[in-house]
Formats: C-alpha cells, structure tokens, sequence
C-alpha cells in the first residue's frame, strides 16, 4: 500500500526557454512552481507521459543552482534513447514535463565551503559542475575554483562563451578528436600529465567533482588516485545514455 | 543502457520510500564490509529495475523495483545502512 504523503512528488513543470547549446545539445529552462531552489551539483527527475498513459522517467542535472521555481537543463541526444531525443529536437516552449526533486546531497558544491575545488568534467558532464561555476561566482566565493574541460572538439562544448568570460574559476580545455587550430596541445584524451600539469601550479589538496560519461569518470578517477590524490576526496557522478 | 550508472541516480525512486535524499546515506557492504555514500556505489540496470552493487567486491547490495508507482527494495548485501554521513 502506497503512502498517501508521497503523491504530490511530481510537479508541473513548464518549458519557458530553450536554447540549442551544440548541434546534440540543448538548455531547457523549466518553471515548476513550488520546487524552491536548488544546491549546486543536484539533478531533476524528468518524466514524461505519453497519449497512451506510458511514462518514462530520466535524471538529468541541473546547470543552475538558483533559490526559485527556476532551473536549467542541459541535455545531450542519445540517438538511441528513450527519452533525450524528444528534449532535444522536439519539446517547445511552453510544453509540460513532470519533475522530482531537487535530488542528491552529494555530489553538491556549497557557497559556504572554502576549501579548493578541482571540477572535472567529460561532455554533457559539465552541466553540474557549471551550476557549481555558477554559484561560485554568484556567491563571490573565493575558494579556489579550476575547471578541466574534456570534449572532443570546440563544437562539442556547453556553455563555452559563458565560461569564457567567468570570473573565479580557471578553465583548462581538453580536445580529444579535434583542438583549434594553433592549439598547443595535441587532441587526445585527458591523461595524468594533464592533470599533473595543475598539480604543479601549486594548490592544496583540493576537493574534486568528476562527471560524465562512465568510462571518462571512472578513467578520470583512477588517474587521480594513480597522482595521489585522496579518494575520500574524489566526488563522481557518471551519465548514462538515455 | 549498456554501461552502470552510480547512486546518484537513486535519489528520486528511493526518496519516495524513505521520504528523504538517501544520496549521502552510508552503508557497508555485507561481503566485503567497505563503507560507501549510496551516490558512490555502481548502478546496473532501468529506472524499473536496478541493481547496485558494491564499488569494492561488486556484490550485490540492493536491489531497487518500481513498478505501478510502488518501490521494492530488497536488502540482502547490506550489513548496516544509516544517515550519520
């Protein structure tokens, strides 16, 4: 028997922007009054119910970390999935969804920890660590902030003009097929010289946040530990295709 | 879905039966005793059907269904789950 407290978890939520942020990747902004805000790092629980009553359910994160009604989503076509190609290519403006949440105390940054932060992040695996960017600099913190950046070419990245200009955070960016012309680093996937390179400009040990794909978070994760870092600090959030 | 996710992806099917983000919970593994937050452990299966198993020894440790809007978790790797994180 179900308990009668639960059923008012999903909320209405209305699209109120869209923005095409690659040629696979989209922001969905999405009004749901009466979800309060969220911490930086936390996912939303989609789901969508079909003509027939058939319902799909997917997590995706969250690339703001605002205290209103209001999040973004960023979202990835999976051209096998379920669910992502409708995001993408056909939801509008002004269509509804159902969400749940905000979800996840973990994988969060806080404006109140003071702590360096090392934000890795592979593909779509930038939208929760953007949401950390974001509040960082909303918050004026002065925690050191780095973000490493691992797409396969300029193309491929969310939120490159944003990130271009944000304040806080130092952004290093990893090609793996394709660098822009000139680029001093070859295209090739993100190794521990990479990393250690940043070792070498001297932070204190500092708290890491790894997302993407499952095989970048896990290679990324065994990379850091391989260099030394402590695995109690060591955050992962892995994607899956959907 | 070819590959597992991790925990994090629980937070929303388990909150309906716990009434609140078990993202930061601990537990220990009752093969191998390793304590891991549940957004840390591996995640193998549907948003109907998952499987989570230990990030250490790979034992299974829950197992999560959700069928009609109810949510059935079975227990048996599972030594001790709590909040103090």
């Amino acid at each position: 028997m179900r308990r009668t407290g639960h059923v008012d978890v999903w909320k209405a939520a209305t699209v109120v922007a869209a923005t095409q942020l690659t040629p696979s990747g989209r922001s969905l902004t999405l009004d749901a009054p009466g979800w309060g805000g969220n911490l930086a790092g936390q996912h939303a629980d989609v789901r969508l119910t079909a003509p027939d009553g058939y319902q799909a359910v997917r997590s995706y994160s969250i690339a703001s970390a605002d205290a209103g009604d209001r999040m973004e989503i960023a979202v990835d076509r999976v051209p096998d999935g379920e669910v992502s190609p409708f995001l993408v290519d056909a939801i509008e403006v002004g269509d509804q969804v159902e969400v749940r949440g905000p979800l996840g105390g973990w994988f969060v940054w806080r404006p109140e920890d003071t702590e360096p932060v090392l934000l890795i992040g592979g593909g779509s695996g930038i939208v929760p660590l953007m949401a950390m960017v974001r509040a960082h600099e909303a918050a004026g913190s002065t925690a050191p902030f780095r973000l490493v950046y691992s797409v396969r070419s300029p193309q491929d990245a969310f939120f490159a003009d944003e990130l271009a200009t944000a304040t806080g955070v130092e952004v290093t960016w990893i090609y793996t097929r394709r660098a822009p012309d000139g680029w001093a680093r070859p295209a090739g996937r993100l190794v521990a010289a990479d990393l250690q390179a940043l070792e070498a400009a001297g932070d204190e040990a500092p708290s890491v946040f790894v997302c993407g794909p499952t095989g970048f978070v896990e290679s990324v994760a065994d990379t850091l530990v391989a260099i030394g870092h402590d695995p109690a600090r060591i955050k992962t959030e892995r994607f899956g295709g959907a | 879905m070819t590959s597992h996710l991790d925990g994090n992806v629980l937070a929303g099917t388990l909150s309906e039966l716990t009434g609140t983000d078990p993202s930061d919970t601990m537990s220990q593994c009752l093969g191998c005793r390793d304590v891991s937050p549940l957004a840390a452990e591996l995640v193998f299966g549907t948003p109907d059907a998952w499987v989570v198993r230990c990030r250490h020894c790979d034992d299974v440790l829950l197992v999560v269904l959700h069928h009609e809007e109810t949510t059935r978790v079975t227990l048996d790797g599972v030594r001790w789950w709590t909040d103090l994180a």
